[in-house]
């Protein structure tokens, strides 16, 4: 054990602060575990919803989207599509809800114990992970089923999660920091999830939108996520622009660098306002 | 020399908190006020934001200001002071969980801080789990917690129940789990809020054991408690807080007497209004306590008697009046004094009447001061209770009987006889 000497003073340390987070990673592993095993105790089918959830919003979307509405998949089997789709939804978008929430949910630790801040929204986007590789294997079974053959283009599937992620956590940061202070946060984030599944391309792919609003469909971050999941998954490249991507990319940088300073700046007043 | 090494060292630290009086309206504004604000407050945001900024419901308020201080390797300093000045912050801003406002803190060497017992316990999972979760938590590492798992858990005494959820726990093993890791954590500065405050008496015991036995390893400690007599028992120097700012710091006895004799500066003049009764032609308007004025609270140490003065006036004359004085604790009507044994003139003007409690009579706490009186004719009375709150703090003198339990230490003890061997106790 090395004697650490540490000064404290109004203004952040900032080499100290990511040793800290360094020091405190299995803290953060200990907080995604914690989350896990809580979550489906006491519930009877337990990890099974991992599955479920999913599954009937898949059925549904491809109901309304491909029956109903008789949209066009670009050759790729409906469900198949929207499973795609929906995965990486819900990536980013449990991951970052959690991680907007995680702050205030876990108050009594900030108020009684020192670790850095940032390891609360890491932990419960680390959850979402979780999640993700339990629904995983449904369309891993799903693409057998319809007989999709795998590309290499699924060489690059693990960084567009990468990308879902760090999405998430350049918005969880924001919002996290903000709910602390602005509790207003928590109702405008189910309001965000429910109205995001429809402006972005989850349950229709985005060569289904009109040829004259599909730049639209780009400037959405989330968009380049989802076509690069179809890209990489099922091999469909259609929906995958480079407008899209540069969007995304760029969105999800300046978020990322604003969102961990504003984190920074308010994480130290924490535990005055929680 | 490793003794003499400064550890911590605190210099000119401040921290202020901006208060909002919109928040705690419904204390101290009354709902009109408070409507009337958020209305002016709305005015000002639509009409003009000239004085947008200056909002009559935001004040400002210093928790600590400018303290300075330094602890020595091994030294255990408690840290004593009333409610409100600035212990927790203190504490806050040495574990890292708040931020200071302006001036700096060095600590050398590992820190950890237990402000509370069983922070982040999850009562869904075990307490296996519990102890992994609260160890990491507690900055520990994995490789740490197993390796003194075992040790951990004789200490709490849990071993049975191990894979049951602690929502399952008595409370009484919750705790004993809960410390029993705290106490497992091996940091080189180790800060300690009044942890020690809670659970059953021998919890309590086995806590002040264990502070003890931390406090003779050499490690340096800063343990702030309201118990006087706890701080007395564990630390070698304290350090006095009074409204944010270090006014003593010295050896734990001169700091514990300083702290006992600090009277309180708040208005020391009582308000009319407090007083209760149809009695009109008599007011009270100050107590005394050993010579000095008493605000809101004071205290006195077990060593010295209390005398209070009742300083009140007659506005004429009264001709069958007698006045009353009543400590109260814990709810309880513990003492009642009079003036006279039956009504007697109060003649117009001022008076004072003095009650005294020889020392040692009452037992460590806090007491609550009434006054009153009443008139034969026509059952004419003034009464008010929670004037002020005494506190007895036990510091001890040659021949006391060291305990604070109870309320009342009678004079004398029991009579101890050893009977002869092969006497057997018969019914």
């Amino acid at each position: 054990m090395s004697s650490t000497k540490r000064v404290i003073t109004a203004d952040r340390a900032e080499r100290q602060y990511w040793r800290d987070l360094w020091r405190f990673r299995e803290l953060l592993a200990f907080l995604a575990w914690r989350d896990v095993a809580v979550r489906y105790k006491q519930t009877v089918i337990g990890v099974a919803w991992a599955i479920v959830r999913p599954i009937v919003t898949v059925v549904i979307m491809v109901v309304v989207f491909g029956k109903i509405a008789n949209l066009p998949s670009g050759g790729v089997p409906y469900p198949l599509l929207v499973l795609a789709g929906m995965l990486a939804w819900q990536l980013f978008s449990t991951g970052f809800s959690a991680a907007s929430d995680s702050l205030v949910t876990n108050g009594n630790l900030i108020s009684k114990v020192y670790f850095p801040r940032l390891v609360i929204p890491l932990s419960s986007i680390a959850v979402s992970l979780v999640d993700f590789l339990v629904t995983l294997p449904l369309l891993v079974v799903l693409m057998f089923w319809y007989g999709a053959t795998p590309t290499w283009n699924m060489l690059l599937f693990p960084v567009f999660v990468l990308l879902a992620l760090v999405a998430a956590l350049s918005v969880g940061l924001w919002l996290s920091a903000l709910n602390v202070k602005y509790r207003d946060v928590r109702f405008v984030i189910p309001f965000v999830i429910q109205f995001g599944v429809y402006v972005s391309p989850v349950g229709f792919s985005t060569t289904a939108v009109p040829e004259q609003y599909q730049w639209l469909f780009s400037l959405n971050p989330v968009t380049a996520i989802i076509e690069g999941f179809r890209w990489t998954l099922l091999g469909q490249s259609d929906g995958l622009t480079p407008l899209s991507l540069a969007v995304c990319l760029g969105t999800i940088a300046v978020l990322l660098f604003t969102g961990v300073r504003y984190f920074r700046r308010t994480e130290q007043s924490f535990a005055d306002v929680i | 020399m490793a003794v003499s090494e400064t550890v911590i060292r605190v210099e000119n630290l401040s921290k202020k908190y901006v208060i909002d009086h919109a928040g705690d309206k419904a204390r101290y504004e009354s709902i009109r006020e408070s409507v009337t604000n958020g209305v002016k407050g709305l005015a000002r945001r639509l009409l003009g934001r000239g004085s947008a900024n200056r909002s009559p419901t935001k004040e400002e308020f210093w928790a600590l200001r400018d303290v300075s201080f330094e602890v020595k390797r091994g030294e255990v300093v408690g840290v004593i002071g009333r409610n409100g000045a600035g212990k927790s912050t203190l504490l806050k801003l040495l574990s890292q969980i708040t931020a200071p406002t302006s001036g700096r803190i060095e600590l050398d060497g590992r820190v950890a801080s237990l402000l509370e017992v069983g922070t982040g316990f999850h009562p869904e999972l075990t307490g296996r789990e519990n102890v992994y979760l609260n160890g990491a938590i507690l900055g520990m590492s994995r490789a740490e917690i197993k390796r003194k798992f075992d040790e951990i858990v004789a200490f709490a005494e849990v071993e049975k129940f191990l894979d049951t959820p602690v929502k399952r726990y008595s409370s009484g093993m919750y705790m004993r789990l809960a410390f029993a890791v705290a106490a497992h954590l091996e940091p080189e500065i180790l800060i300690v809020d009044e942890v020690l405050a809670v659970g059953d008496a021998a919890f309590q015991k086995k806590c002040l054991g264990l502070m003890g036995k931390v406090s003779k390893s050499g490690r340096t400690v800063l343990f702030v408690s309201h118990n006087i007599g706890s701080l007395t028992a564990i630390c070698h120097t304290g350090l006095l807080l009074d409204r944010g700012k270090v006014i003593h710091r010295d050896d734990i006895w001169s700091v514990a007497k300083r702290y006992s004799s600090a009277g309180d500066l708040g208005p020391t003049q009582l308000e009319p209004n407090v007083f209760r009764g149809p009695l009109r032609t008599i007011s009270f308007q100050q107590i005394i306590l050993n010579g000095r004025p008493i605000g809101a609270r004071a205290s006195v140490d077990t060593t010295s008697d209390l005398q209070f003065v009742v300083r009140g006036r007659a506005i004429e004359d009264v001709p069958d009046f007698k006045t009353t004085f009543s400590l109260f604790r814990d709810g309880v009507r513990i003492v009642t004094m009079h003036d006279t044994l039956d009504p007697e003139l109060m003649p117009e003007g001022v008076f004072e009447v003095t009650y005294t409690i020889p020392s040692n009579l009452l037992r460590p706490g806090e007491y609550s001061i009434a006054v009153g009186g009443r008139r034969v004719a026509g059952d004419d009375w003034i009464w008010a209770t929670d004037l002020a709150v005494v506190e007895v703090i036990p510091i001890w003198g040659p021949n006391c009987d060291r305990d604070d339990h109870g309320v009342i230490n009678l004079p004398g003890r029991g009579i101890r006889t050893v009977m002869a061997p092969g006497v057997v106790a018969s019914a």
